[in-house]
């Protein structure tokens, strides 16, 4: 509106700016970590339904949990949970990432791709260091 | 006589010209929930390879430890308390029309708040379960 103007009628809605997607960017890993974290939630959603099936199964009884655990056992289960396992640590770690941001730090273009990668490296380190000790506790037979 | 800039309110200028649907509940509501899995969440996996190699006999007995429950409990609430608000915000990024977005919001909801529910109660039903009785 412009100014000194007395303006009356239904308020104008104009077309509000669009940002640009993603087929105008270059590649970046700070953009592979961000869609990442993305996904990587999804995946905990998911997950934590999983965690609500074996709390259900628990309380069902003996038989119900052997079943439900049974699945989980099955090969395709834990590649599920391995995924799950992935996705908690990715998230994690890029969550600090975020809330390191939140006070203003972090955002030197090389920092922000070095954690990135960080990120990324932990999730898979720790994934399979976790899934290291279930195969040899039995966690995982 | 000076000439008033606009006989509109803030309000009226301010209508259709973005979200203005929340203040920083979301926000905060959001990073305090993730302060709180960052803790959970290692305990959560670290009780995992516990529980996983436990049988139903060990599972029962770890969720008769009140501080096992109470933590399981904490986690599930935070878990989708925090899911929630992320899957919300993803929701208004990507479903523009009113009836699909208001749709898949309660969708979430309800699903978010369900699923607490009925896990932290198969929880305190196992916690609060006598053993051999099951």
């Amino acid at each position: 509106m412009a100014e000194g103007k007395v303006d009356a009628g239904p308020p104008v809605v104009r077309a509000r700016p669009m940002a640009p997607h993603l087929q105008v960017w270059r590649w970046h890993v700070t953009m592979t970590a961000s869609i990442l974290h993305r996904a990587t939630g999804v995946g905990m959603y998911l997950g934590a339904l999983i965690l609500t099936g074996w709390a259900i199964a628990l309380a069902s009884g003996p038989d119900a949990y052997a079943a439900y655990t049974g699945l989980l056992g099955s090969p395709i289960g834990k590649l599920v949970l391995f995924g799950f396992t992935v996705c908690i640590f990715f998230h994690m770690a890029n969550g600090v990432r975020h809330l390191v941001w939140d006070f203003g730090k972090g955002f030197l273009p090389k920092t922000a791709d070095a954690t990135a990668v960080a990120a990324m490296a932990f999730a898979v380190v720790a994934a399979v260091v976790v899934w290291a000790i279930a195969l040899l506790t039995g966690a995982a037979a | 006589m000076t000439q008033p800039k606009s006989y509109r309110t803030p309000l009226g200028r301010a209508r259709g010209l973005g979200a203005a649907h929340h203040g920083v509940g979301h926000f905060i509501g959001q990073r305090a929930s993730a302060a709180a899995l960052l803790f959970l969440l290692l305990w959560g996996v670290w009780s995992a390879l516990t529980v996983a190699s436990a049988g139903y006999d060990g599972a029962v007995g770890w969720l008769h430890s009140p501080v096992n429950a109470g933590i399981l409990v904490l986690l599930l609430g935070a878990a989708f308390y925090h899911g929630r608000l992320g899957v919300q915000v993803i929701i208004e990024d990507y479903v523009h029309t009113a009836l699909a977005k208001t749709l898949s919001l309660l969708v979430n909801t309800f699903v978010c708040f369900g699923a607490f529910v009925i896990a932290a109660l198969s929880v305190l039903k196992v916690a609060f379960s006598v053993i051999g009785a099951a």
